[in-house]
């Protein structure tokens, strides 16, 4: 069977460029310029996949990217196979190994194709009815389905390829580079417009590059010639820039397009080596021209799917383009003119075409003639009622169609044929178009959907945009243009055109068969094995919006998103319910036009460069010293620093005694600070605050809670005085864009009439927090000068000093409960000033800790951390905190929802603490809290949200949310886990030294 | 993906900017004074119409500006944008 078929040499075709490539691990041989579709095809090969559902033997239908059944797996043994490639598309190289996909073991030897003839049970919606009862077994009817369905197989190691993200900025975008796309890019660049003109393929020029009638002239040349020459003068156009191997994904508003460029898939292995593969346009046009051409249109009948029927137009291009015939006994079928043009130029390449089976009762072109001349038989008035051929379509039986066409008559004339061309009329490729948001509109007549209008930054010409006669849309794009781009006389005003007319048409969106239509599979879907009579079937069952439809049937739902069969099932769908198709609507297009690989969507994002690190000026450090790092927000903070072999149990425990017992050292450095200035600084405070700011004398820093305006608490911190008109606040390490986002907003849109100014200085400066009863001795051998004592330096002071000439800040604050110093220095400096604590801590075993000891801590001291203990629904008044709240202040940010009847209502869940009664348990963060064990349902009364064993209690603490908990102390309740309840006592939320001596100590 | 003409640093891409939500809703100067249901009004109703919508937006990786925006929300048709403090365009 490796039959040749290359009927004649092609000028886009390098026959001195044998290449060998392997297919279902066989090795074949085509040419540099062939596509894995034509190469095979070539080689006598049609049969190249299984269907999805029905497992049919399926063959190549068209020759670009709305193939719905040539889909392929490229390089199938190897670790970073690619499934779902269009075979069509796929340029051959040296090497290149790809194979069929929806096949097991074979796709000659298909055991799913079993479902074929079980056809009956699987109609529309099949899945959705059976497998979604009874709901427990989903899992496993999904495991089934999954790995028979299976639409290729995904590579299993990360991509090794190199993917790029560019962005592009241009006057005019061309989408498509048909004859349209064309003259419309060189029409804008020559009028000085900056011009991008962008074509999937590999050679620009359309359908019209490779036009042989001779019925179709432009200044008295073959349009194909006359197109040559254009393309050959592109290249001394300025301004203009050609991307070939480049499909326009997406088109979102404003302009903003994304396309794939294809840099090295057409490369032979080698030479693909460290280059970028694809590289993600993201461009913005001032003006985009939508040439994006029309798709053929199948047509609907009985058994339409078989290896070797292919679309008319694709016959033409393997022919003109490739020179390869697509079979040796062909036939065309088709409702309009264009069939006969493909038949015409196969029968001219001495290609045998056995006759043309047309539902029009005549057409007055002129090509008609021609064909008659060439003595091809033509069949007015019939239809195909049935194909044969399993793995290769064989025969046709046509019979003559009724005048209202919707039945047969007559006897059945039976004819051979190895390949057979379908003509179903065309369809503009409005998808971009309806992308960018813009509104389409129905012709009824041509039974077509067509852009509604052109805009002032977009306009659709050629095909897409409804003109299919050479002179149609050469004048209307010429005139449309002008407007447009605002230019007066172009190159084409003059033209010379001459080119034969459609001039009759029938359309019959399912043809009919002797058969009754249960016994015939006329497929819409070819990629998603869906019939005509799966549409009509939802219809029956009560389904009308054009939506639900898709959904039930799965039509247009595949990787090609129904390309060739949309229409028709519209079509469909109006006959069958009797409405006018304009009524119906149409379904949503969505991007990406064709599939894109995820390596192409993330580009260079991959990997570290995933998402941004922030690491702290003292962060060699920690790595020095073993740290393990733990990921808040963007920062990488210490997390604990394991000794030996010690757990991050035994290593927390350890931390945590160390820093109550002599001396711990956290970096703090991730707080957020703010720098706040300005006249009305005091004042701003006040409304941002929950507690009042205005008599804070200069160099004294005070905790603050601030609330959103739905009286919920948003973040805290200690905000420290440094002058009259100046502060430093200081923000939870997660909060602090946001906070500074929230402040911003408020005085900007707010309060303008505030004189504050906020600056970020999070990166300004590193932070060094030194505790332990003896961090006062420690801090004194580093700043000997400074007056330590109680008087002079107090709780909740701060004080400015050198610290070898270093300008430092340091703020007495604690949130561990213990004596405690905050050392701020510039940022450069935070590691010399970091290991000159270290150093002056060694004589008291001065003890690094990370976050979690630093969490650990302030739980034995019941403080709260803002997004652990809180989740957006507590109040202070619900955290206990009413001291922090002023009763004076008239207003602050969510004072007023602090009175509303809900958030004054009794049993809100409210913050308390939890002993366990076997103080050895540690609960489970996020464990749900009830008060009964035998209740059904069980009400649930909160949750834990921190629990850890405390190593100075020797015992387990927790946190805990809990309905009305303010009034339950001492009351037991229960933690229902999986094996066991624990039994667990409300306390008050501070469990270690309450009276607050140690901040003294 | 829109092209947003930021007032104080001209047209950049909407990945720059941030929304805000409804515009012109102005804080209560008093909210003591209110009922519930008055300051339930302000908290939480916004009218998410169709059709050309006020907005606030917030120039967060730029200048970091907040500026109105007149958006019709049917077709994200960017109709105005004004700054804060400035009437809405009655066209
Ligand atoms: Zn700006």
């Amino acid at each position: 069977m490796t039959q040749n078929l290359r009927v004649k040499s092609s000028e886009f075709i390098d026959e001195t460029n044998r290449i060998s490539f392997k297919f279902d691990g066989k090795t074949y041989y085509g040419f540099k310029g062939d596509t894995l579709a034509s190469a095979l095809i070539a080689n006598n090969v049609h049969l190249v996949g299984r269907s999805f559902k029905y497992h049919r033997p399926r063959g190549i239908m068209t020759s670009g990217s709305e193939e719905p059944n040539a889909i392929v797996q490229v390089n199938p043994n190897s670790n970073i196979t690619e499934p779902n490639a269009r075979a069509t598309e796929i340029e051959i190289y040296q090497g290149l190994e790809a194979s069929s996909q929806n096949c097991w073991p074979s796709v000659n030897f298909d055991i799913g194709a079993i479902n074929n003839f079980l056809a009956p049970l699987f109609p529309a919606g099949f899945y959705y009815k059976t497998f979604m009862w009874p709901k427990s077994f989903w899992e496993k009817y999904e495991f089934f389905i999954r790995h028979s369905a299976g639409l290729g197989k995904s590579p299993n190691t990360r991509d090794p390829d190199i993917y790029d993200h560019r962005n592009i900025h241009c006057d005019v975008l061309v989408v498509g580079a048909g004859i349209s796309g064309i003259i419309a890019a060189k029409n804008a660049a020559k009028n000085n417009f900056k011009t991008l003109l962008l074509d999937e393929k590999n050679e620009i020029g359309g359908s019209t590059i490779f036009e042989a009638n001779e019925d179709n002239k432009i200044n008295n040349n073959l349009a194909s010639e006359w197109l040559k020459k254009e393309i050959n003068e592109l290249k001394n156009i300025k301004n203009l820039e050609i991307k070939t191997r480049t499909s326009v994904a997406a088109y979102h508003q404003y302009n903003y397009l994304l396309a794939r460029e294809n840099l090295t898939d057409h490369l032979e292995k080698k030479d693909k080596k460290n280059k970028i593969r694809q590289r993600l346009l993201k461009i913005r046009a001032k003006k985009v021209i939508l040439a994006t051409g029309a798709l053929e249109r199948p047509l609907i009948f009985n058994n339409n799917d078989r290896p070797g029927i292919m679309l008319s137009s694709a016959i033409k291009k393997y022919s003109n383009f490739y020179g390869v015939a697509c079979g040796t006994k062909n036939i065309f079928f088709t409702n309009n003119d264009s069939a006969y043009e493909s038949a015409l130029s196969l029968h001219n390449k001495g290609i045998k075409v056995k006759a043309i089976i047309d539902i029009r009762e005549n057409s007055d072109a002129k090509i008609i003639k021609k064909i008659n001349d060439a003595g091809i038989k033509i069949y007015w008035s019939h239809t195909i009622v049935d194909t044969k051929g399993y793995k290769r379509i064989s025969s046709i039986s046509i019979m003559r169609l009724s005048n209202d066409g919707t039945s047969v008559t007559g006897s059945k004339i039976s004819i051979s044929c190895d390949c057979l061309g379908i003509a179903g009329g065309w369809t503009p490729a409005v998808h971009l178009y309806t992308q960018s948001g813009s509104k389409l509109t129905f012709d009824e007549e041509r039974k077509i959907f067509i852009p509604k209008a052109d805009t002032k930054e977009q306009i659709s010409v050629g095909s897409c945009g409804g003109d299919f006669e050479l002179d149609e849309i050469i004048r209307n794009l010429n005139y449309k243009l002008k407007n447009f781009l605002n230019i007066g006389k172009t190159d084409f005003d003059s033209i010379a055109l001459e080119n034969d007319h459609e001039t009759s048409n029938r359309n019959i969106w399912l043809l009919p068969s002797d058969q009754s239509i249960g016994k015939t599979k006329p497929f819409v879907d070819y990629q998603n094995d869906a019939t005509a009579k799966d549409i009509k079937l939802a219809l029956r069952e009560g389904f009308r919006s054009i939506e639900h439809v898709k959904r039930y049937t799965t039509t247009g739902m595949g990787t090609d998103q129904g390309k060739l069969g949309n229409m028709h099932a519209l079509g469909i769908i109006a006959d069958t319910a009797g409405v006018k198709m304009g009524e119906l609507g149409t379904t949503t297009f969505r991007p990406p036009y064709t599939p894109l690989t995820f390596g192409t969507i993330v580009g260079r994002n991959v990997g570290e460069f995933f998402d941004t690190f922030r690491r702290t000026p003292m962060n060699d450090w920690h790595i020095k010293n073993k740290a393990e790092f733990e990921n808040v927000g963007q920062w990488k903070r210490s997390w604990y620093y394991p000794k030996e072999d010690e757990t991050m149990h035994q290593a927390v425990q350890r931390e945590s005694k160390a820093a109550r017992q002599s001396a711990g050292i956290l970096d703090a450095s991730t707080l957020g600070k703010i720098d706040i200035q300005g006249s009305d600084s005091s004042e701003f405070l006040n409304r941002v605050y929950t507690n009042a700011w205005s008599k804070l004398p200069i160099g004294k820093c005070r905790y603050g809670l601030m609330l959103n305006e739905d009286g919920m608490v948003y973040d805290d911190g200690v905000t420290t005085r440094l002058g009259e008109n100046h502060y430093i606040m200081t923000t939870t390490t997660g909060g602090a864009a946001n906070v500074l986002g929230k402040l911003e907003d408020y005085l900007q849109t707010e309060w303008p009439e505030l004189d504050v100014y906020l600056t970020s200085v999070t990166d300004h400066f590193a932070t060094a927090s030194l505790c332990g009863p003896n961090s006062k001795k420690i801090l004194n051998k580093i700043i000997p000068d400074l007056d330590l004592s109680d008087d002079n330096f107090p709780h909740m002071s701060f004080k400015e000093v050198l610290i070898n000439k270093i300008k430092c800040r340091i703020m007495r604050i604690s949130f561990t409960g213990e004596l405690s110093y905050e050392i701020n220095a510039p940022a450069s400096y935070g590691e010399a000033i970091w290991q000159k604590c270290i150093e002056a801590g060694k004589e008291f075993d001065i003890t690094p800790y990370g976050t979690e000891t630093m969490h650990l801590l302030r739980a034995e001291k019941g403080f709260i951390i803002v997004g652990q203990d809180t989740d957006g629904t507590m109040t202070p008044i619900d955290l206990q905190m009413d001291w922090i709240v002023s009763k004076k202040k008239y207003d602050f940010i969510g004072k007023r929802s602090l009175y509303r009847s809900d958030t004054m209502k009794k049993n809100r869940k409210q913050l308390v603490g939890l002993l366990t009664e076997d103080p050895n348990i540690v609960l489970e963060e996020g464990a749900q809290i009830v008060s009964e064990l035998n209740q059904k349902p069980v009400e649930m009364l909160g949750h834990v949200t921190s629990s850890y064993f405390s190593p100075n209690l020797n015992k387990s603490i927790a946190l805990a949310v809990v309905k009305d908990g303010k009034n339950m102390k001492g009351k037991k309740l229960f933690i229902p886990m999986k094996n066991k309840n624990i039994s667990v006592t409300v306390s008050k939320t501070i469990f270690y030294d309450e009276e607050n001596k140690r901040i003294n100590a | 993906m829109f092209l947003i003409n930021c007032p104080y640093c001209g047209e950049r891409d909407q990945q720059e900017f941030k929304a805000g939500g409804e515009a012109h809703i102005e804080r209560p100067k008093q909210p003591t004074e209110l009922s519930d249901d008055e300051w339930a009004e302000y908290l939480f109703m916004r009218k998410n119409i169709k059709g050309v919508q006020f907005e606030r937006w917030n120039h967060a990786h730029g200048c970091r500006k907040w500026f109105n925006m007149a958006r019709d929300t049917s077709n994200d048709e960017i109709k105005a944008i004004y700054k804060i403090g400035e009437k809405p365009p009655t066209q």
